[in-house]
């Protein structure tokens, strides 16, 4: 198992570093990859072909709730509970329905650095690249992401893109979509007298 | 003596006048209007700024009227995921706004139709009418059907005046000032992509998109046909269309069919891809997949 995560976590490195800097570095195809790393560096590639624009891709910050950010505002003097229990006195809003049988907050919020997310392996990850995180039971659709394929993008076709993290779309707590109201149907045809 | 039967002769009078009135008739035709690109550039500007200014006081706002070649070495291609699209219409009438689309009489490019699970894509009992409180509807799939831009369009073929034809970029496109409305087109379109100004289009004050292309989403008058052109006025300036941008669930993909590193060809080589009616040799260039 370990160094099935090791090897997973390798691939996704040079992608993650791509797409943090991709808004403020230009970023070109390494020399030599092949196959799945190619495949992970996916968003940041270059395009082929003379005179094309270089890609960049831009993140926005992720979606915290108002005043909720950062979280050692009030948890860096409270001591660590590491126990699984149902929280009362904060975060009782919360709706935890991702895998709630399984997981736990601390599964993903980091124990000692509160203001990060850790992996399964222990490695903290910021927020805004909190798609390292997900990716990590979601593997193929973190790879569409990166291609450009899963979820929302705007800007230019053959330029600068905005992508959005996971958690712009997905509420990571529940990440299900939630039922939108339809915009009106259109008008049947009609006949002049009927 | 000539022997009976034999044709009278053409005269040298008669033959006169009918080369000389066949002379006419093709100065005279060649002195009339022209497609665009026919024309040359100064009278192609000449007759942007001339729609510039009609449009300008018309709507009580400055509009702008492009005329954007094709991008060499660019071939527009479409994909929409069947398994995200939640079948919410936010695509329709970013469309409508986008695209300057009249609002009464009502004409919508995008047609989500509604279909059922057990069923599959079935065009006969699909919906296109749905109206429930909130979408997705359970035992329901949406597949929304705008110009699906044929390689082998059966619409251009058809057009009497040639007001309709591909660009090299791929997108099937109509000159408004050539397009006489006889319907031919939309009887051709197996798709029910085309759509026909019955009315004087209405657009409210203020929701006209003043950027606007000669070939696209410009003002229309009553009596031509419309359809979808990928937002040629955005796509063919890099940009994502309008139905792209506004998805709320990123079910709609776009972009260069002829870059082997685009998300299209992504989709194509990775995904379980359709097209609609495949078997009518159409070749669309918008394709449907399964994202899951």
């Amino acid at each position: 198992m370990k160094p099935a995560i090791g090897l997973a976590l390798a691939l996704m490195a040079p992608a993650a570093g791509l797409l943090a800097h991709a808004s403020r570095a230009q970023t070109g195809l390494p020399p030599g990859n092949a196959g799945q790393s190619a495949q992970a560096t996916g968003p940041a590639r270059t395009a082929p072909g003379s005179g094309a624009p270089q890609e960049r891709v831009e993140v926005p910050p992720p979606p915290f709730s108002d005043g909720i950010f950062p979280c050692s505002g009030c948890h860096a003097g409270l001591p660590v509970n590491p126990t699984r229990r149902e929280l009362t006195d904060m975060h009782a809003d919360i709706v935890f329905t991702h895998d709630a049988q399984h997981r736990w907050c601390l599964d993903c919020h980091d124990a000692t650095d509160r203001d990060s997310l850790h992996l399964a392996g222990g490695d903290r990850v910021p927020f805004d690249e909190s798609y390292r995180l997900c990716g990590q039971c979601h593997g193929e659709k973190l790879r569409d992401w990166q291609a450009g394929v899963h979820g929302r993008r705007t800007g230019d076709w053959n330029g600068h893109k905005k992508y959005l993290l996971c958690a712009h779309c997905h509420n990571p707590h529940q990440p299900r979509f939630r039922a939108l109201q339809p915009n009106p149907a259109p008008k049947p045809p009609t006949r002049p007298g009927a | 003596m000539e022997p009976e039967g034999r044709p009278q002769r053409v005269t040298r009078r008669t033959f006169a006048s009918c080369a000389a009135a066949a002379a006419a008739g093709w100065v005279l035709t060649a002195c009339g209007p022209k497609r665009l690109y026919e024309v040359p550039r100064a009278r192609l500007k000449k007759a942007l700024a001339d729609l510039e200014r009609r449009y300008s006081e018309q709507y009580g706002t400055p509009v702008t009227v492009a005329d954007t070649p094709p991008i060499p070495g660019v071939e527009f291609a479409y994909a929409l995921d069947i398994s995200r699209c939640i079948g919410c219409r936010r695509c329709v009438y970013g469309c409508v706004e986008e695209n300057n689309q009249s609002r009464d009489p009502q004409v919508h490019w995008i047609r989500v139709l509604a279909m059922d699970k057990e069923k599959g894509i079935d065009f006969t009992h699909a919906d296109p009418y749905y109206e429930p409180k909130e979408v997705p509807q359970d035992g329901h799939f949406y597949v929304p059907v705008q110009c699906q831009q044929c390689r082998n369009a059966p619409c251009t073929k058809v057009c009497p005046t040639g007001a309709t034809w591909t660009e090299r970029d791929g997108i099937v496109v109509i000159d408004y000032d050539w397009c006489i409305g006889c319907r031919y087109c939309m009887a051709a379109c197996p798709y029910g992509a085309r759509h026909f100004n019955w009315g004087e289009p209405t657009i409210p004050k203020g929701a006209l998109n003043t950027s606007t292309h000669y070939l696209g989403n410009r003002p229309r008058p009553k009596g031509v046909v419309e359809k979808c052109t990928f937002c040629i006025q955005r796509a063919r300036a890099g940009r994502y269309p309008a139905c792209v941008e506004v998805c709320p669930v990123g079910a709609r993909k776009f972009g260069n069919l002829l870059d082997p590193d685009s998300e299209i060809r992504y989709v194509i080589e990775h995904k379980r891809v359709l097209v609609l009616k495949q078997d009518l040799n159409t070749m669309p260039k918008f394709f449907y997949f399964y994202g899951t």
